[in-house]
């Protein structure tokens, strides 16, 4: 029993220490791919514009679940005005980089992790390395960039459609002072907010799009290997960001 | 030593002599009647010598000596498992053997930088087994890549390039098909007309034969040879088409057991005096390959009944 748990400690070590020497090999591979700049435009373009849509829509309802159940609160305490408050920090600081993160693993991730996995079980990898292109510069690095500078962008957007839910519910519905709902918001948000929402949605970034092509680019060249690297990137991209959430948030405390 | 001084010495580019790039285009037997002894060291492009190389423990190779002749089409064959295609990646350094060497133009593999090592593959081509086409580009744009990645030519000038070597394997036409349009010997096609598209030297062709139909077989056939004399190439070959193979090359590699069991032309290892050749060349269920997998004994495991219930 202590065995099994010790050597499945061990085998996380080290997969641990195999993904942070990806991660590092990605990073001196970065200058490089920036020459390319229109293959991580393509890839921004596919993991943030493709997974517009879904970031949106989903903000839009956690906007107005948030405008509804902190309404349905505050009403207790006869503080009402303060909904914009309540929404816009809970969103800009927890609920946008997260849940942004955990739609664009179930969205971008698996894409990402399937594609590159396909592209090693049929050869393609070996294919660009044969004709002398190294697949980590040409393929991965720029999925990988494009995934960090997509999210943050995706957290914004999804915070801001977010408010917009809220203040929906709130306001139009509900009829909070339209007036104390969005002043209380300006005066309340500080910067060290927003500047933990991006570092949040920066550090979530990285982890999601790095576990989603170091999954791929080390898939097992089969249907079912492929198929274990996708199911892998979402609970691992889950895990990972829930746990990192907790560390940033007592960090910024 | 004297493999190792040998290549280097011999000159970077050598075009098979006129007089037998005729044979071969009639495809008459001369050409083939190559004696064993002129697989020599100053005409071999892949010099592989004491090579072991093994997967979790299982021997691949074990002291495996190769010559591979320039200029010329080489065929490697043996029975599945036995190590083709690893011998493919070794040349091409994709893996690196346990111990021994393996070089290519003179250039001992394992010595060279990535950046050498890059160098060295943009003067070869490799056909996989799939094509191993980017699925994302169209077939224009698949052929374009090697050029577009290491060259900084004008778009004219690449497409005038492409369009030459899609005209040389037939599919100029189909320039704007995804491939997933295409058909396994399209594929195939394009997947050739990219490997050549860098002028490569020596040209690796990984079962180019399988899953394709009796027309784009011959196809392909027909082109692995005219590409070979037209472009001055050298051709390694993995296959186990026996026939198939036997028409287009010049020097067969027998493998087994990690090792070269036989060499020669097509008619010579069709008379061979060994039996694991005959039973190869002559596609017998049994011999020294055995039909079975090891297993237990039969009428034993028949009558076990530890898995009733």
């Amino acid at each position: 029993m202590i065995k099994d748990l010790w050597s499945s400690l061990s085998e996380s070590l080290v997969s641990l220490g195999e993904l942070v020497r990806f991660l590092l090999r990605l990073i001196v591979n970065v200058p490089r791919s920036l020459v390319r700049y229109d293959l991580i435009v393509e890839q921004v373009y596919n993991a943030g514009a493709l997974s517009l849509v879904i970031i949106m829509l989903c903000g839009l309802f956690v906007g107005m679940v948030l405008g509804l159940q902190g309404f349905q609160l505050l009403q207790r305490f006869g503080s009402e005005d303060a909904l914009g408050t309540a929404t816009a920090i809970g969103l800009v600081k927890e609920l946008g980089p997260v849940i942004t993160a955990l739609l664009f693993a179930g969205r971008a991730g698996t894409a990402l992790a399937s594609e590159i996995g396909l592209m090693r079980a049929t050869d393609q990898l070996s294919a660009m390395e044969m004709m002398a292109v190294d697949p980590i510069q040409r393929v991965v690095v720029p999925r990988f960039l494009g995934g960090v500078i997509a999210m943050p962008l995706l957290a914004a957007i999804f915070s801001l459609i977010g408010i917009f839910g809220a203040q929906l519910i709130g306001v139009q519905i509900m009829h909070v002072d339209s007036g104390s709902f969005w002043s209380q918001m300006r005066a309340s948000v500080d910067l060290v907010d927003i500047n933990e929402g991006i570092v949040k949605s920066l550090i979530f970034g990285v982890s999601c799009s790095l576990i989603a092509v170091y999954e791929g680019y080390n898939a097992v060249p089969t249907a079912e290997g492929v198929g274990t690297a996708t199911t892998r990137t979402v609970v691992l991209s889950a895990v990972i960001t829930l746990f990192l959430d907790y560390l940033i948030t007592a960090m910024f405390l | 030593m004297a493999w190792r001084r040998a290549a280097p010495t011999s000159p970077p580019w050598k075009a098979p002599p006129p007089e037998a790039r005729e044979t071969r285009e009639s495809r008459a037997d001369e050409a083939r009647d190559l004696p064993p002894n002129t697989l020599n060291q100053t005409s071999a492009i892949v010099e592989i010598r004491g090579l072991n190389y093994s997967v979790r423990g299982r021997p691949i190779f074990s002291g495996l000596d190769m010559d591979i002749p320039r200029g010329r089409v080489t065929a490697v064959m043996g029975p599945s498992g036995t190590g083709k295609t690893t011998l493919l990646r070794l040349i091409t350094r994709q893996v690196s053997a346990d111990s021994g060497s393996v070089k290519v133009a003179g250039q001992q593999l394992d010595s060279l930088s990535r950046t050498q090592l890059y160098a060295m593959r943009q003067r070869m081509g490799m056909l996989f087994q799939n094509g191993a086409l980017l699925t994302d580009l169209n077939v224009f744009e698949n052929v374009a890549f090697p050029l577009r990645e290491h060259t900084e030519l004008p778009e004219r000038l690449i497409r005038q390039l492409v369009l030459t070597k899609l005209q040389a394997v037939g599919l100029r036409g189909a320039i704007d098909l995804m491939p997933a349009e295409l058909s396994g010997g399209m594929s195939r096609r394009v997947a050739l007309a990219r490997a050549i598209v860098m002028d490569p030297e020596i040209l690796i062709y990984d079962e180019p034969f399988v899953g394709l139909d009796p027309i784009s077989l011959g196809v392909i056939l027909r082109l692995i040879r005219r590409l070979n004399d037209a472009l001055g190439l050298t051709s390694i070959v993995v296959s186990h088409d026996v026939q198939e193979i036997s028409t287009v090359a010049d020097v067969v590699f027998l493998l087994s057991g990690g090792k070269v069991v036989a060499q020669g032309t097509p008619q010579q290892l069709h008379s061979y005096p060994s039996e694991i050749v005959r039973q190869f060349m002559g596609g017998l269920a049994d011999g020294p390959v055995p039909f079975h997998y090891p297993a237990p004994d039969y009428f034993h495991e028949l009558l076990d009944r530890s898995g009733d219930t």
